[in-house]
């Protein structure tokens, strides 16, 4: 069975899908596009698409990763195009790649990169908030889980935040001078997630953001020592054969 | 003037409600034209959550009629969650269309199609949100035409205050007409402002314009007469029928939303109309005649409406499915077809014979079995003789234990409960059917893992129907009803344990037939239900039947009469009733006397298959039966092994 790895984008209104209406859009789009999809065997048969973890609904994402098991060969650059082509504008098919043997997507993912834009803050504001959180020894905040309350750290998972220099810039989403924060997060359990953080400073910093920021996945992959995030599908192409890295 | 897009501000608000995905539009098969080179402009409204809305088959079929005209752009708007209008007020959002977000309050004309009578609220919120004035006396040039369609429509009364205009009967054809209306209208300059060109409408007389029309009442609360209160239209307005459903084969782009709604599949119509006769059935009355779709059309739409949107689901949709001439061939047709592709195909089955377990098997090679529902409506041999629905006992069970005898573990049986001259013995009588279709079924296939679910919806008196005379029971009857029911089915324990009971009670009901028969004094009671927070009443949840009953309490007696009058109370023969001048096309003498032989338990035929009875509608409304068979099969047939 060939099996397909798929690196794809929530944007714009979009961003709001689930990750269910993805799922279900998505096997709607394989049909649509006639990818020779492999279904699972049983009387319920299941087309076999695997996710990477998915943003929380209504990030942004410009990284998202799935894989899809083809009962023949397709060219993968193809079927990039007919599933992109079949899909909502927003939901876009950025790259395919045939999967080598090796490790699966999972074991390539364990951070991830994130920008957020707060309209309505000033840099100073979120420079002094971040400074504050970075000090932290621990950043304990609340969250609503599927098993109830749940109290956690969110410092210890972000290993790099940092305010960036064109922050002064007007957001092109509200016109309003916007702050910009980067993230990177290690993928940790309960999963530390931008709304997280930014509860994190609110609880070190009392940063409230008058409007609702907005959240994008920038990059998914393995975080190195050196704090760069390696994109999972790097050994899968073929210009970049595996040993060569 | 451009007008420019809401989203901005609504993006804001999104991050902080439930679903945020059903305010965002950008499903396949949605169309974003440019404003400006629009000439008719449509915001077309399903007064329902996004949700349930947005597989409507009337809104769908409509949009892309609308669409396909290069001048008209038409977008959809649906009712929005407590949650979301809460905010929506706070920061001043204005009611907005899914597609392009664009202000409702700016199109030139809103329709809104009513499936149920449920949603007036809703279009209350709808109006107040989108800054039209909520009585059509008080809008200007500067707001859309609010056009009212859908079933419900056949008797706007209740909403007249609220609406300019209703649309009786199909739309595809009247939406078109209205289209060059307002276009010629807007092209002269808009001549004579608003009450020109609602009267432009009303002259085609299959536009009901309400004010143009005075209600005058007798001393004891009755209606005296509904007349005209000028020279230039019609007494009486009449229904628009589509004829020849091969000519208009929507949906052909069908919307594919990214949100979860209560139907993901593609629907076909396979015919429209339907004239079994059941004496309750407004859908059967107002729909007539029968207008099939042809096997070859059903096939085409199937196959590119699939190609199309992805879906995986395909329904075979109309009143009563298995009554398709050729419904035999378009099942085996269909399921030849998609074998082995993992298309499910679904047809709604209510008739109740072996006939229809075959097509469901027929429909089921692909391995996917869906559920089996027949729907007897009543418990009793009476019963059934009086509401028209003609099904014997015996049949009955030898249907459901074909059933289980070819491998249905489960089906479920469909009554109503609180239908004219209903007893308890009656009711009582679905208890020994569904005993009975247990301990034959158990007989049958010698296993005890069989089961029924037994279904009840409380019956609504509807305008157009030979029930719309008749008294409602009172919801205390019904729920007293639906108890002694429970008990009986849990008489015999063995028995009772393979038997699910679902029922709702009787209050939402006693609403829905105080809108459905009500007049235009129902109106003040709708407008003070929303005032007091009423909002998706067809949602139990949001539903208060309190709310309801207060609010017809401070206001009916004003007008001398109260909710008993409208619900529990029977009429007579030579009552006007408030929707005598909206013209169904059924005669009302028929009715009547087909009301009489309700009463008398006597059965009426169907027309398809015996002589013309004379319910007046093909006379009325120059139109015919039209149905097969064609003789057609659907190609190409994947070839199969064994040869038939």
């Amino acid at each position: 069975m060939q099996r397909i790895r798929i690196r794809y984008a929530k944007r714009g209104p979009l961003r709001f899908t689930s990750h269910r209406d993805f799922a279900r859009a998505f096997e709607r789009a394989v049909r649509r596009a006639g990818v020779p999809i492999a279904f699972s065997q049983g009387f319920t048969p299941h087309p076999k698409i695997s996710y990477a973890s998915a943003a929380p609904t209504g990030v942004a994402s410009e990284a998202e990763y799935l894989e899809i098991g083809l009962q023949a060969t397709a060219d993968p650059v193809a079927v990039r195009a007919s599933l992109d082509a079949a899909l909502s504008p927003g939901l876009d098919v950025v790259e395919a790649v045939e999967a080598r043997p090796g490790t699966s997507l999972a074991d390539r993912i364990d951070a991830s990169a994130w920008r957020i834009e707060l309209p309505g803050v000033k840099p100073d504001t979120l420079g002094q908030a971040v400074a504050a959180f970075t000090a932290a020894g621990e950043v304990l905040v609340e969250r609503l889980t599927k098993q109830g309350r749940r109290t956690f750290d969110t410092r210890g998972a972000v290993a790099a935040i940092s305010v960036i220099s064109e922050s002064a810039a007007p957001s092109e989403v509200t016109g309003i001078p916007c702050a910009i924060l980067d993230l990177v997060v290690r993928q940790v359990t309960p999963s530390v997630r931008p709304d997280d953080v930014l509860a994190g400073l609110r609880v070190v910093a009392d940063l409230e953001p008058p409007v609702p920021p907005r959240a994008t996945r920038l990059a998914q992959g393995t975080l190195t020592a050196q704090g760069a995030i390696v994109d999972p599908l790097e050994a899968d192409r073929d210009e970049t054969p595996i040993g060569e890295r | 003037m451009s007008v420019p897009s809401v989203f901005p501000q609504l993006e804001q608000l999104l991050p902080r409600i439930s679903k945020p995905i059903q305010y965002v539009g950008g499903e396949l098969g949605a169309v974003v034209k440019d404003w400006d080179s629009a000439t008719v402009r449509w915001a077309l409204m399903y007064p329902d959550a996004y949700e349930v809305g947005l597989p409507n088959q009337g809104v769908q079929i409509l949009y892309e009629v609308l669409n396909e005209l290069p001048d008209v752009l038409a977008e959809r708007t649906y009712a929005v969650w407590p949650d979301l209008e809460r905010l929506m007020r706070e920061h001043g959002v204005p009611q907005f269309t899914v597609d392009a977000h664009r202000p409702v309050g700016a199109f030139d004309l809103l329709g809104v199609s009513f499936a149920t009578e449920l949603g007036y609220t809703n279009l209350l919120t709808a109006l107040d949100l989108a800054g039209i004035p909520l009585e059509a006396r008080d809008r200007t040039t500067d707001h859309p035409v609010v056009v009212a369609g859908g079933h419900a429509a056949f008797n706007p009364e209740p909403i007249a205050d609220f609406v300019d205009a209703a649309v009786l009967g199909d739309g595809e054809e009247a939406v078109l007409e209205i289209t060059g209306i307002v276009r010629a209208w807007k092209a002269e300059g808009s001549p004579g402002g608003r009450d020109e060109l609602l009267l432009r409408l009303a002259r085609t007389e299959s536009v009901y314009v309400p004010r143009f029309y005075d209600v005058d009442y007798l001393p004891d609360g009755r209606i005296q007469r509904v007349v005209p209160n000028r020279a230039d239209v019609p007494f009486r307005v009449h229904k628009r029928t589509t004829m020849n459903l091969d000519e208009w084969p929507y949906p052909k782009r069908p919307l594919v939303p990214l949100a979860e709604t209560v139907h993901e599949r593609y629907a076909v119509e396979i015919f429209r109309g339907c004239t079994r006769g059941c004496r309750f059935c407004q859908a059967g009355m107002i729909t007539r005649p029968v207008r099939e779709r042809s096997i070859t059309t059903v096939g085409q739409m199937v196959k590119e409406g699939l190609e199309f949107s992805g879906f995986s689901e395909v329904g075979l949709l109309s009143l009563s499915s298995a009554d398709h001439s050729e419904i035999g061939d378009i099942c085996s047709g269909l399921a030849d077809q998609y074998q082995g592709t993992n298309v499910s195909l679904s047809l709604p089955s209510t008739r109740v014979d072996a006939f229809n377990i075959t097509l469901a098997q027929e429909l089921s090679r692909n391995g996917r079995r869906t559920g089996l529902t027949f729907a007897p409506e009543g418990g009793s041999e009476r019963i059934r003789k009086v509401i028209n629905k003609m099904v014997s006992e015996e049949d009955l069970i030898r249907t459901v234990v074909t059933a289980y005898s070819n491998g249905w573990r489960q089906v479920k049986l469909y009554f109503m409960c609180g239908l004219p001259t209903e007893t308890d013995e009656d009711v009582l009588q679905i208890a020994r059917l569904a005993h009975e279709v247990i301990r034959a079924g158990r007989a049958a296939t010698g296993s005890k893992d069989i089961r029924c679910t037994v279904s009840i919806g409380g019956f609504v008196p509807k305008p157009h129907t030979p029930f719309q005379w008749a008294s409602m029971c009172s919801p205390e009857v019904i729920d007293d009803r639906l108890r002694k029911l429970k008990a009986e089915i849990n008489s015999d324990r063995s028995l009772g344990r393979a038997i699910g009971f679902r029922y709702h009670d009787g209050e939402p009901s006693l609403i829905e037939g105080l809108l459905s028969r009500g007049d235009r004094r129902v109106g003040a009671v709708i407008r003070r239900v929303w005032e007091e927070g009423g909002r998706f009443d067809g949602w139990s949840e949001h539903f208060s039947y309190q709310r309801w009953v207060d609010a017809a309490a401070a206001v009916l007696p004003g007008f001398g009469v109260d909710l008993d009058w409208y619900t529990t109370r029977e009429r007579d023969e030579t009552e006007v009733l408030p929707w005598d001048h909206l013209d169904s096309g059924l005669d009302k003498d028929w009715l009547w006397q087909d009301w009489q032989d309700s009463l008398s338990e006597y059965e009426q035929d169907d027309c398809r298959w015996t002589p013309c009875f004379d319910c007046g509608v093909c006379p009325a409304m120059d139109t015919e039966i039209q149905i097969g068979p064609t003789g057609r099969k659907l190609l190409p047939l994947t070839p199969v092994t064994s040869a038939r």
